[in-house]
């Protein structure tokens, strides 16, 4: 991996909830620029807690242990001087349901946007446009949001993220309730998205994780299995239990 | 056969059980119409322009009720001036804010205690804390005070309710996108939590507007033919007013009883329709 | 982030936190301020007499017993009347009335939540007192049983709002549960909901005699203002006094800081207490009863 290349540096993440569910044991990782880097493994193996760690929406829950470092370039992510508004605008997220603000369409977009304190109107055609949904949406864009499809909303989701020019993208299962054709749009608006960001995935089954990695990382219980380039990680598994799960063993 | 019999005998005890049920429900019920009907009847003939806008005469025995009712309607608006932030506030820092521990849980039984005070040891406090120890006279002020602190528990228990029903996800996406917590409270949590806010702010304080107890001894004033001039003043209200003429007053004409009986239920009960129009408005509209 | 955001954020939250607070703060002030008044009464009037049964402030006899009594058997008639129509109607609109049914009834037991006290009282006095004395033969109608059907009527209210809440609580699958081994609705309610409910229509209860024992306007207007120790069943048919009306009854011809003035807020003392013990407990029950359902849920 090209060191200069890296955007996100995780050294030695230990974390554990006050309620005892899922935890991170000593997870180090380097997460690449310009790729999509996707974390998978069975369901409470650490992923989402990950994820959460990477724009501080751990701060919203009852952590009673987190240790170790991550940065976003040079800047210390964990640490409690660092100003999490900015670094939440520059690490943006897709919920594994999408959530839709109960507002219109193109409020939905904005509303990052006027929080940040940012007048661009062109950013609303072009989120939309790089999400894949403004021929859908350009006509009704006073709509309440609800009314969009499942598919539509989840793009919109993306468009809300992409709006605020965040530098990485984490998604959380993003297609877990989406049907094929509109899983197939987002993992689409994926590829061309990762020439501009940085994009950390975690995909809601081996196939999509197969099909979309970049870079590929197993988790199993709050550990980090086995870390590799996607085209290898899955052809060839140097870890038996990542071995078993890409073949469907278990999980 | 007994097999069947006995099944039989259990559905007539249940026919016989919800029937004795519903008649009970219709028991309570039926009282509350008859109520309203009963005042509304008796009191439509008092009812003109000018027993609504005309000042009392006559030691009250003729005349009209303006007074009363412009002091029932600054009092209601007093007591929305302090418990509507203070109860709305409340509500958000046990929904948003409170961690779960002891405090807040000391915090929770407060509300409850607040809400099982008698009316009239409210009027007492009133009259210890505002009229006499801050030296605000049998006043406006004195009595919205007292109603406001009375109104609170009404207040937060149905804001608080309210607001916990805003799904979660809104909070989470609103964060994300750089949201503070304030402002993700303010443009997403509150708008959507509006109609269930309203509805207990209006419930609150139509219950204070009914109130006599805890006015008795901190606005009231027996009889005062002119209008308040400032918070300080002592005014007229509706249901001490109907107290008075029912009770002090000999030789009351009855028609006068039932008309200012009958303006104090409009009064209370338009607020509790609104309240009920909003709150069936919201659940149908609501997109979550 | 620009600095005028963080502070109005820190603003905000201090606000927010001390509206959070302000129960406790006002609980606190309510009981000190009585307090204050109240506790002279224990330098100024000999225990003897507080507790004798003869009510006559004008000849200095403070005895509290007979209003005591009064607001005693006034609140023992009303529960009798609440408790089974509440929970009545609150298992009728729980368990048993059509959807349509229950939204017109529980809008109008909410009316009657607002109904002014005065109102009722005003009514009691020229209806319903009238109408007892000549059927049942009394030689008044304002007697404490006219007082404990109104205060029953009004603390109804209460009573149902909290049990259906408890009521309709009570998991789902309890109710298929019971159904499904052949169980009628009727039995499943008996056998299976309501105690299930336990807890929450216990509350519902506490709360509906705490609201019995402070209403003050109606029950003053309807039950004779007669300060007598009530003695056996017949006291119920009599005049009564209660400890509210007394207070509202007498607060405003005292004069302020006279021993008078500070009896009256010594019963304001008193009332405030028991409510205070009425209310602790309930909300224990409640407590207690949600941390249980959260350990079975979890």
């Amino acid at each position: 991996m090209n060191k200069n290349n890296q955007k996100i540096t995780i050294q030695n993440l230990i974390l554990h909830y006050s309620d005892g569910t899922e935890s991170l044991q000593d997870i180090s990782l380097d997460i690449p620029a310009h790729a999509i880097t996707v974390i998978f493994g069975p369901a409470g193996g650490g992923k989402s807690s990950l994820l959460r760690v990477l724009n501080r929406l751990n701060d919203l829950v009852d952590v009673v242990k987190l240790e170790g470092e991550v940065y976003l370039d040079d800047l210390d992510v964990l640490s409690p001087k660092t100003d999490v508004i900015a670094l939440r605008r520059r690490v943006g997220m897709v919920f594994a349901r999408p959530v839709v603000l109960p507002m219109s369409i193109q409020e939905n977009i904005t509303y990052g946007l006027e929080i940040a304190g940012i007048k661009d109107d062109q950013r609303l055609e072009d989120s939309l446009e790089k999400a894949a949904l403004w021929e859908e949406v350009k006509d009704r864009l006073d709509d309440p949001a609800v009314t969009l499809s499942g598919g539509q909303q989840q793009r919109l989701c993306l468009a809300r993220v992409l709006a605020l020019e965040p530098e990485v993208i984490l998604l959380d299962e993003p297609t877990s309730g989406l049907d094929p054709i509109s899983t197939g749009k987002v993992e689409e608006s994926l590829q061309a998205l990762k020439e501009d960001y940085t994009i950390v995935l975690v995909p809601h089954s081996v196939q999509q994780a197969a099909r979309t990695a970049d870079y590929a990382a197993f988790f199993l219980q709050g550990k980090l299995i086995e870390y590799a380039p996607g085209n290898l990680l899955f052809t060839n598994p140097q870890d038996q239990r990542t071995q078993d799960y890409v073949e469907g063993r278990f999980g | 056969m007994t097999d069947q019999k006995g099944t039989r005998v259990r559905y007539l005890k249940q026919r016989l059980g919800f029937r004795l049920l519903s008649s009970m429900a219709i028991l309570t019920i039926l009282p509350i119409i008859a109520v309203v009907i009963y005042i509304v009847i008796q009191g439509a003939p008092a009812i003109s322009r000018e027993f609504i806008t005309g000042f009392p005469e006559d030691g009250m025995r003729a005349g009209g009720i303006w007074p009363a009712i412009v002091g029932t309607f600054y009092l209601t608006l007093g007591t929305a001036i302090f418990s509507v932030p203070l109860g709305i506030g409340a509500a958000i820092y046990l929904s948003e804010y409170a961690p779960q521990n002891r405090f807040t849980q000391m915090i929770r039984i407060s509300i409850i205690n607040l809400a099982g005070i008698p009316s009239v040891v409210y009027g007492l406090f009133g009259l210890g804390l505002f009229v006499l120890f801050l030296n605000f006279g049998t006043s406006i002020l004195a009595g919205s005070l007292t109603l406001a602190i009375m109104t609170l528990p009404v207040i937060i228990s149905t804001a608080e309710e309210a607001l916990r029903a805003v799904p979660q996800a809104f909070r989470t996406v609103s964060i994300s996108v750089g949201a503070t917590k304030w402002q993700t409270i303010r443009r997403i949590v509150l708008p959507e939590a509006l109609p269930g806010i309203l509805t207990g702010v209006i419930l609150g304080l139509e219950r204070a507007a009914g109130e006599t107890a805890p006015i008795l001894f901190t606005v009231a004033a027996f009889f005062l033919p002119r209008l308040p001039n400032s918070p300080l003043d002592a005014t007229m209200a509706l249901p001490y007013h109907l107290f008075v003429i029912s009770t002090q007053v000999p030789g009351m004409p009855i028609k006068i009883q039932y008309g200012t009986a009958l303006v104090l239920l409009t009064f209370v009960l338009s607020m509790n329709i609104i309240a009920t129009v909003i709150r069936s408005r919201a659940r149908a509209s609501r997109q979550w | 982030m620009d600095r005028d955001l963080n502070l109005g954020e820190m603003i905000i939250t201090r606000l927010i936190n001390i509206a959070g607070y302000s129960a406790i703060i006002f609980v606190g002030m309510i009981f000190y301020f009585l307090l204050r008044e109240g506790l002279p009464t224990l330098n100024e009037v000999n225990f003897g007499n507080l507790v004798s049964n003869r009510w006559y402030p004008i000849e200095a006899y403070f005895g509290i017993l007979p209003l005591l009594g009064g607001s005693l058997v006034i609140t023992i008639g009303a529960t009798l009347i609440a408790v089974p129509f509440g929970i009545g109607t609150a298992v009728y609109l729980a368990e048993i009335a059509p959807r349509w049914v229950r939204e017109i009834l529980k809008p109008l037991v909410e009316v009657l939540a607002g109904l002014p006290s005065v109102v009722l009282g005003f009514l009691g006095m020229l209806v319903l007192a009238p109408f007892l004395r000549k059927y049942l033969q009394l030689p008044t109608g304002l007697t404490a049983f006219t007082g404990s059907l109104l205060l029953g009527g009004m603390a109804i209210p209460t009573v149902v709002s909290v049990a259906e809440d408890a009521i309709d609580a009570v998991p789902k699958s309890y109710r298929d549960a019971s159904l499904a081994i052949g169980a009628t609705k009727w039995q499943t309610i008996w056998r299976v909901t309501l105690p299930a409910a336990k807890s929450g229509v216990t509350t519902a209860i506490m709360l509906g005699v705490g609201r019995a024992i402070g209403e003050t306007m109606t029950v003053m207007m309807v039950s004779g203002n007669a300060p007598v120790l009530p003695g056996g069943i017949r006291a119920l048919f009599k005049p009564a006094r209660t400890m509210t009306a007394t207070i509202a009854a007498e607060m405003g011809e005292v004069a302020t800081g006279s021993v008078h003035y500070h009896v009256l807020f010594f019963i304001g003392m008193v009332l405030f207490l028991i409510s205070l013990l009425i209310n602790i407990t309930a909300s224990f029950v409640v407590f207690r009863q949600r941390q249980r359902q959260e350990r079975i849920l979890s």
